[in-house]
């Protein structure tokens, strides 16, 4: 087993542990404290498949954006923040019998694949992927229309917010 | 190997030979070279936190300064000591946890608020030899690792289970995301101006002139929004003694109240070095004067260092300046100084040199700088005529409202 | 490209031992002696009245959600920043259009005043 085998596989428990904590845990916080580990644990992979940008874009925007947005409305419903009632239903092993299904349907999909077990081959040397990157966000013969059609996206997010946030306020 | 080529690259030097002292010990290369990693790193640590022992007495003696007193005076010459004497002093304290808090998450906030300023000195480039890593995202890391400092506010807020925590920890929140906005847009200037998101690569690309010439206002929005991301005056709405006793930190004693103190010096000086990295040329940035005969030593690493600190330095005791000469601002006037000035400003600043930059690259240098110099002057000078209309619609606005006095 | 994320993560590491060192040291020779006053919330010598659990301005979740957007914007904006050298300039041009649809919605928001602090 290699050093990257085991720094992938703690990585990996660490994500489905303490995505787990998220679902299971009885204080809201802590559930949003726990998505950030989760978070954390996935931009760890991605700092390990050589994808400097994406890693530190993760953390920017997932931890540094999101995962506050979460925990301030989580503050914000201070009633809910100690919810002593029943956290399961009476019927719980079905949808967990469900997800293990998928699940190992999902492992059966993906060894299926040819080649899944193959290492991914090194980056050339001096190979910049954010520059590569940028350069295909903005050349008319890539992706200039979807990096474009994403603004639009962000306005119509925003404008969504500023309706939503607004309608309590009308008399 | 001698004595010269430890002093052209002493990094170098002994990484290469603790590497061939332990490989020849018999580890394995792999492991020998972790070693010598982990050995590195925990100098440049240790370096880091010494300097911040350093940090309290030079932020004493300056406030001190300002407000006409001595300062720490009577341990050792100077008052040096005193900064060890606080040490021990916080280390022997008692540690309080108040009885509502949330005790795991109490204990983690302040490790993660060191951890979040630390985890600079990763890619700071204290010299072109000496340094953590050269990342070509190091931009953004700096950026990320803002996030996990904010994450540590507010578990801290969070944890001690008291109002004025808690209200500090929000307000502090709104403040660093708020502000993240225009530092990030800036810090697109030096990217676009270097061609690279590498803390070494902006430096060396300001050898013949500082970024701070081509955009003074880029760094003027990003030594604010510095100051904001630190929660230092005029943005200290976190601590607000006079109405929060002391904010997100409240409940804190000893040693955990200590690393809160200490990661906000060392924050406040790491981010002066940054503000010499992408403004100043760094270690660097000596216009050209070490190419002349007679002037080569200046590139030697350990003057660069030199050079490096006393820039960042600079930046600190600006950024001190600025704190003990400024009123706290009220939250609202904050956060509109920010989205309605601020932001929009500094998309400006980025999108001008964005065009003069693709423009007039190709002119002789004289002539680049001086286009994207006067470009800066044209936004400062326009957006200090729209902020002087606006103030004069508004106080027409508030003298049409007041009784007008009596003539007598 | 692996080794500085291996420098990273090792530092990460250290610097999470290096702030836990002092503390353990705290722990074995500061003293230890609770008692309900001490630990009882700091509320300047006034006694607590009610939950910590006050009630927040919804303002602040607005202002997190602006900065969201603003944040996604400005990451997708450093890969556009690091091509603009080798492209021609019509792709800065794409650039400004894409932070001038951002600058329409943050003109919506101060018109639909979510920007005031009331």
């Amino acid at each position: 087993m290699t050093a990257e085998k085991i720094i992938f596989l703690l990585t990996g428990a660490l994500i489905l542990l303490s995505a787990l904590m998220v679902v299971s845990t009885r204080k809201l916080l802590h559930a949003a404290l726990w998505l950030v580990v989760t978070l954390f644990g996935v931009a760890v992979l991605y700092a390990m498949l050589q994808a400097s940008f994406l890693a530190v874009v993760q953390v920017v925007v997932y931890i540094g954006a999101i995962a506050i947005l979460f925990i301030f409305a989580v503050m914000l419903t201070r009633r809910e923040m100690r919810d002593q009632g029943q956290q399961t239903r009476s019927n719980w092993w079905l949808p967990a019998l469900l997800g293990l299904l998928i699940l190992a349907g999902l492992v059966f999909l993906i060894l299926g694949v040819p080649g899944a077990d193959r290492v991914p081959a090194a980056l050339p040397e001096g190979f910049d992927a954010v520059r590569v990157l940028g350069t295909a966000l903005v050349s008319p013969n890539a992706y200039v229309l979807p990096f474009e059609v994403a603004s639009v996206l962000l306005l119509a997010a925003l404008v969504g917010a500023v309706y939503l946030a607004g309608a309590g306020k009308k008399p | 190997m001698t004595f010269a080529d430890f002093l052209n690259n002493p990094v170098n030097f002994i990484a290469d030979w603790l590497t061939g002292l332990l490989t020849g010990w018999g580890l394995p290369d792999a492991l020998a070279t972790i070693l010598v990693y982990v050995i590195g790193i925990t100098v440049l640590i240790v370096f880091a936190m010494v300097l911040d022992i350093g940090l309290v007495w030079v932020e004493r003696k300056v406030v001190a300064r300002f407000q006409d007193r001595l300062g720490p005076n009577r341990l050792g010459p100077f008052g040096l000591i005193q900064p060890f004497a606080d040490i021990i002093k916080l280390v022997i304290k008692e540690d309080i946890t108040p009885a509502g808090a949330d005790k795991v998450i109490f204990n983690i906030a302040p490790v993660l608020a060191a951890v979040s300023v630390i985890a600079l000195w990763a890619i700071l480039p204290l010299s072109s030899k000496i340094f953590g890593v050269d990342m070509n995202v190091a931009l953004l890391y700096l950026v990320a690792a803002g996030a996990l400092g904010t994450l540590a506010i507010i578990m801290a807020g969070w944890s001690s289970n008291n109002k004025y925590a808690l209200v500090g920890a929000f307000r502090m929140v709104a403040n660093m995301v708020s502000y993240e906005i225009p530092m990030v847009v800036v810090l697109l200037i030096p990217t676009i101006l270097a061609d690279t998101m590498s803390v070494q690569g902006i430096t060396q690309a300001q050898d013949g002139l500082w970024f701070a010439i081509l955009s003074p206002l880029g760094f003027l929005i990003f030594f604010i929004s510095a100051i904001a991301e630190l929660g230092r005056t005029p943005f200290d709405l976190i601590e607000a003694e006079s109405e929060l006793t002391a904010g997100f930190n409240v409940e804190y004693s000893g040693m955990k109240f200590g690393w809160f103190y200490a990661s906000e010096l060392l924050h406040a000086f790491t981010f002066g070095g940054f503000m010499a990295v992408l403004f100043f040329g760094g270690y660097g940035g000596f216009f050209g004067l070490e190419k002349v005969a007679g002037f080569g030593w200046l590139t030697n690493p350990f003057i660069e260092a030199a050079v490096f600190i006393a820039k960042a330095m600079f930046g600190y005791w600006a950024i001190m300046w600025v704190k003990y000469s400024l009123p706290r601002i009220r939250i609202d006037h904050m956060l509109a100084f920010n989205w309605k000035f601020l932001v929009p400003l500094s998309l400006v600043a980025l999108a001008t040199p964005a065009i003069l930059h693709k423009v007039l690259i190709d002119l002789p240098t004289w002539q680049y700088a001086l286009g994207m110099f006067a470009s800066n002057v044209v936004i400062a000078s326009g957006t200090i005529e729209i902020l002087r209309a606006n103030s004069r619609k508004q106080r027409k606005a508030e003298e049409k409202l007041s009784p007008q006095p009596v003539k007598n | 490209m692996q080794n500085e994320w291996i420098y990273i993560g090792l530092f990460l590491v250290i610097g999470i031992i290096v702030p836990i060192v002092p503390l353990v040291i705290a722990r074995f020779i500061s003293p230890h002696k609770p008692n309900p006053i001490k630990q009882s919330t700091y509320e300047c010598g006034i006694e607590t009245v009610g939950d910590s659990w006050v009630q927040f301005k919804a303002q602040y979740y607005i202002f997190a959600l602006v900065f969201l957007l603003f944040d996604v914007e400005t990451v997708f904006l450093f890969p556009w920043a690091l091509s603009l050298n080798r492209l021609p300039l019509f792709v800065v041009l794409e650039g400004i259009l894409f932070i001038g649809i951002l600058v329409a919605g943050l003109v919506y928001a101060w018109r639909k005043g979510m920007l005031e602090w009331a």
